[in-house]
This record gives C-alpha cells, structure tokens and sequence, in this order.
C-alpha cells in the first residue's frame, strides 16, 4: 500500500505528462498567466512612481507583498486545479460516484486528478518581484525571520488552497462552480497585494476575523519587513497570526467531508 | 463588392443581441465581481491620494467617475473574440460566411457589435444603481459616482461612448481576421490581454503614468476606450478640447477598420478552407 502523498506525487506526474502533449498551446497559456499578473505589477509601479510611497510602505515593500503573494497562489492554482474543475467535470457528470468507490482518499483523488501547469507564469511573474524586492529591501535574515517567512507562507498556502476546497464543496450543492467565490480567492489575492492597512475598516475586519485572509499574509509579513505597523499589531500577533490558516483549512476541509457524506449523484 | 443593405446587418445584431442575453447567471456573479474590485480600487487610489506630496494631476472625483465607468463598461474592452467566430475558422465554416450575400466586414462587425454590447448592457444596469444609489445609502457618498460635469460634458461624452464602441469593435475584428492566418486567436488574444487593460486606462488611470510616458500614451489607440470618454465625463478634459480628443478617437476608428477590411479581402483571396 503506497502513501497518500505518494499518491499524490504519482499522478500528479500523469497529470502533468498529460498537459505536456500540447506543448505550444502550454507554452501560449504560461505567457498569458505572466503578462496577467505583469499588468497588475505595471498598475502599481505607475502609482509608485507617481505618489512616490504609501505612508511607511516603499514600493519594495509592496513588491515583498506582491511576490509572495503571487508565488503562494500560483502554487495554490497548479496544484488545487482538480477542486477548481470539481463540479464542472466531476459533479455535473457524475463521475464522482467512480471516485468514491476507490480505495484512496478522495481528496487525494481529486487534488491529483488535474494540474494547471499553465499557472507557472504567474509564479515566474511572482519570483521575479520578490527578487527585486529582496535585492532592494536588504532584509537582516535573522533564524527567527526566515522561521516567521516560512510559517507564514505555507499558511498562506493552506488558507488559499482551503478556499479551493470550499468553492469545490459547494458544487455539491449547486451542480455548478460558485464563481461568485472568485472574489474571496482571487480578490483575496489582489487585496493582499497591498498593505491591509489602507483599507476601509469593515472591510480590514472581515479579512481578519471572518476569512483570515490579513493573518496569514498582512500580519506575518509586517513582522518580517520590522516596519511599524498602522494597525498597531505588536511582534507576538504577527507571529501567531499564520495559525488562523491552519484553522481556517481544518475548518474547511470537515466542510467538504460533510459535503462528501450528503453527495447524492446527480445520476447522468 | 456586396450591396451594403443596412437591415440586414440590423437584424443580425439583433438575433445576436437576443442570443447573448440568455446568459443571466453569469452576468449577477460578474457584476457582484465589478464591485468588488471597483472598491479596491478605490480604497487604493483613496490610500494614495491620502499621502500625495504634490498635487495629482486628476482630482479624486474625476478618479471615482473613471473608477465606476471603467468597471461598468469592462466588458467592452476587446482583449477576447466572438468564441464562435473561432470556431468558424476550426471547423472550415468560414466557407459558408463567404456565401452569404452580405460584406463580411460589416457582418462581423454586426455580429462582434452584439457580442461586446449585450452582455455589457446586461451587467451595467446592476453596476450604475450600485454606484449611483447604494453607495451613498451606506454611507459612502464620497465613493459614488457623480453625474457628468454638465450636461454638455454629459452630451460629449455620448458622443465619445459611440466612438469607443466602434474603435472596441474595430480591433475585435482585427483579432478575428488574425485567425485567416493564425487558425486560432488565443495567442493573440493572449498578447490583447497585457497590452489592452493597461494602454486603455482600465488598470491605473493614464495621466496617473509617468509623465515622460505621456506623449506615447496620447497618440495610441487604446486611449480611445477608456481614458477619452471617462476624463469628457468628469470634465477632467474640458469642453474646448472634448472636440479634438473625439476627433483623434474617430480617427483611429477609420484607420483600424481600413485595416481590417483591406486585410479580408486580401485574406479571401488566398483562403485555404480547413476541414471537410
């Protein structure tokens, strides 16, 4: 009996082999994740280069932002994209009864089932600004700072990724993708691009307390600039905020089992 | 050349019209999309403003109007194509398009007319009450979006919309014509899709940009989508100039379409149809 992780790698490596079959389609779609995410970072240079700064907030520090948040997504979206086509292609078919009857996880099953390679261009996109961030900014790399980077990021990770499984989950409900959610994922990333702290308050507060969307990247990543914070959030916060993410997935993952447990086929 | 027989051409944007207004659904999940990234934007243009050192060159109000306007009309943007006009040139069904009696420019244009405005209609109704009526109501009347300068800025700006229409269609069509040659538009459409929302306006105001890149950003024709019809509305152009800008949009409306038609009729000539 091999691993559920093994799994996972294992027809993660189909899937990809798959998608390579269409090698200049593949390479079209890669450019065009890049030049999509390439227009918002030209959208906020303009305006950096315009207002000069954003109160404490440098365009590196916001270009430290922006890369990591286009990194974690990215990797989110390459590897979350068998939940993103779940009620399209497993719901609506009926082909998740087929899924249930295997001997495996069946969240494993349907994480692994597809992967949006095509997303690399955004990733690249996003390494690209973290370079130059961290090229300007000279960050002191203390064991403490890259122990806060590392939390916060694969928090970061869980949280985007729990919002994949949300979307997915709902499906069994509606047939289809809930594409109203997009405005959480991928507004949630635009929203992080900058710092939470020019936002309105309501709307700070519900990406603290209700989606914690500021925890797992605002705080932690305040915390690792050593900028003082608008929000007057001290070290200890920032440092204990990424856990929100971890919750926010538990809580997100028991959801899609109560879906699992209530499927009924739509029988086609 | 094919008689030009303008009911013709009528009758098809309106089959397309009717067609395309099937999709209700989706357009409630787009407009609850626009709006939210039509607050965002706002918050961070506000947040910018709030710390200006020096005056911008665009007040705040003429900012929301820009804002709101860009996110009502969003769809008319042409960074995609008429996906059944690409399927046309998959399955060799442009064959049949060259029997029909009518010019094909103008028939696609007819066609691509319907398909950047009817599902914008659709959305900019919940978009404008939105931006017009709820955001006073709880209590942000500094984010709604104001009524034209005047009511000759007002008329202008009408005028100018009409312009951005057809300059929007011009260059879907040019994205069209591509596929004689490219088969699928998807690179292309790919490259539109960087190129479009920045040069319009759509992603940060153009006099926002740097001020060394503005000669540039005057004379290219995606201005004429965004930036031209919004500035006439706020009266950030004023009056004396509204005249010109609109001349320079329509301007490009006839060189784009010159273009377009030019390049089918070479295209035509040289047709390998695909598929049996």
């Amino acid at each position: 009996m091999i691993s559920g992780l093994q799994l996972f790698g294992r027809l993660m490596l189909i899937a990809i082999r798959g998608q390579m079959q269409y090698r200049s389609a593949f390479f079209l779609m890669v450019l065009g994740t890049f030049l999509t995410s390439m227009v918002q970072a030209i959208g906020i240079w303009a305006l950096f280069d315009r207002f000069g700064s954003l109160g404490v907030w440098s365009v590196a520090h916001v270009a430290f932002l922006y890369g990591t948040i286009n990194i974690v997504f990215a990797s989110v979206d390459i590897t979350a994209r068998g939940f993103d086509t779940f009620g399209s292609s497993l719901i609506r078919t009926g082909q998740f009864d087929r899924v249930l009857v295997r001997p495996a996880s069946a969240v494993i099953l349907v994480a692994a089932r597809e992967v949006a390679l095509h997303k690399l261009g955004q990733l690249l996109q996003g390494i690209l600004v973290l370079t130059y961030a961290l090229i300007t900014l000279n960050i002191d790399w203390t064991p403490g700072r890259i122990a806060l980077y590392v939390f916060a990021v694969s928090s970061m990770y869980a949280f985007f990724y729990a919002i994949q499984i949300v979307r997915a989950t709902m499906s069994f409900w509606t047939i289809e993708t809930l594409e109203i959610l997009n405005t959480i994922s991928h507004g949630g990333m635009e929203t992080a691009q900058y710092p939470m702290s020019i936002y309105k308050e309501s709307f700070t507060n519900f990406f603290t307390y209700v989606v914690p969307l500021a925890c797992v990247a605002y705080f932690p990543m305040v915390g690792v600039l050593d900028i003082p914070d608008p929000l007057g959030s001290t070290l200890l916060t920032q440092s204990l905020a990424p856990l929100a993410g971890f919750v926010f997935f538990a809580v997100c993952l028991e959801f899609w089992f109560y879906g699992v447990k209530r499927y009924q086929s739509t029988g086609s | 050349m094919k008689p030009f027989l303008l009911h013709s051409y009528l009758a098809v944007v309106a089959a397309r019209f009717r067609m395309l207004l099937q999709y209700r659904v989706a357009a409630l999940a787009g407009v609850a999309t626009q709006i939210f990234w039509g607050c965002i934007k706002l918050m961070v243009l506000g947040a910018f403003y709030a710390v200006a050192v020096t005056t911008p060159p665009m007040t705040f109000t003429a900012i929301v109007a820009y804002v709101w306007l860009g996110q009502v009309l969003i769809g008319l943007l042409p960074w995609n194509h008429d996906p059944e006009l690409q399927e046309l040139f998959t399955s060799g069904g442009v064959a049949y398009e060259l029997l029909r009696p009518l010019d094909l420019y103008w028939f696609w244009f007819a066609r691509t007319l319907a398909f950047r405005t009817a599902p914008t209609l659709l959305r900019m109704i919940p978009g404008v009450i939105f931006a017009v009526l709820v955001l006073p109501m709880i209590g942000l009347p500094e984010w709604a979006l104001p009524p034209p300068a005047s009511i000759a800025h007002g008329l202008m700006f009408s005028v100018s919309f009409i312009a951005t229409v057809m300059l929007s269609c011009a260059i879907t069509i040019l994205i069209t014509i591509s596929m004689f040659w490219l088969i699928e538009a998807r690179g292309l459409s790919t490259f539109m899709y960087g190129v479009v929302p920045v040069f319009s306006g759509m992603i940060v105001p153009l006099p926002l940009f740097p001020d060394w890149m503005q000669p540039f950003l005057h004379w290219q024709p995606f201005r004429g989508l965004c930036d031209v019809p919004f500035r006439i509305y706020s009266g950030d152009i004023p009056l004396s100039m509204a005249t010109q800008e609109i001349t320079l949009q329509l301007l490009w409306v006839v060189v784009l379409i010159a273009a377009g038609y030019s390049l089918i009729s070479f295209a035509r000539v040289r047709l390998v149809v695909q598929g049996g």
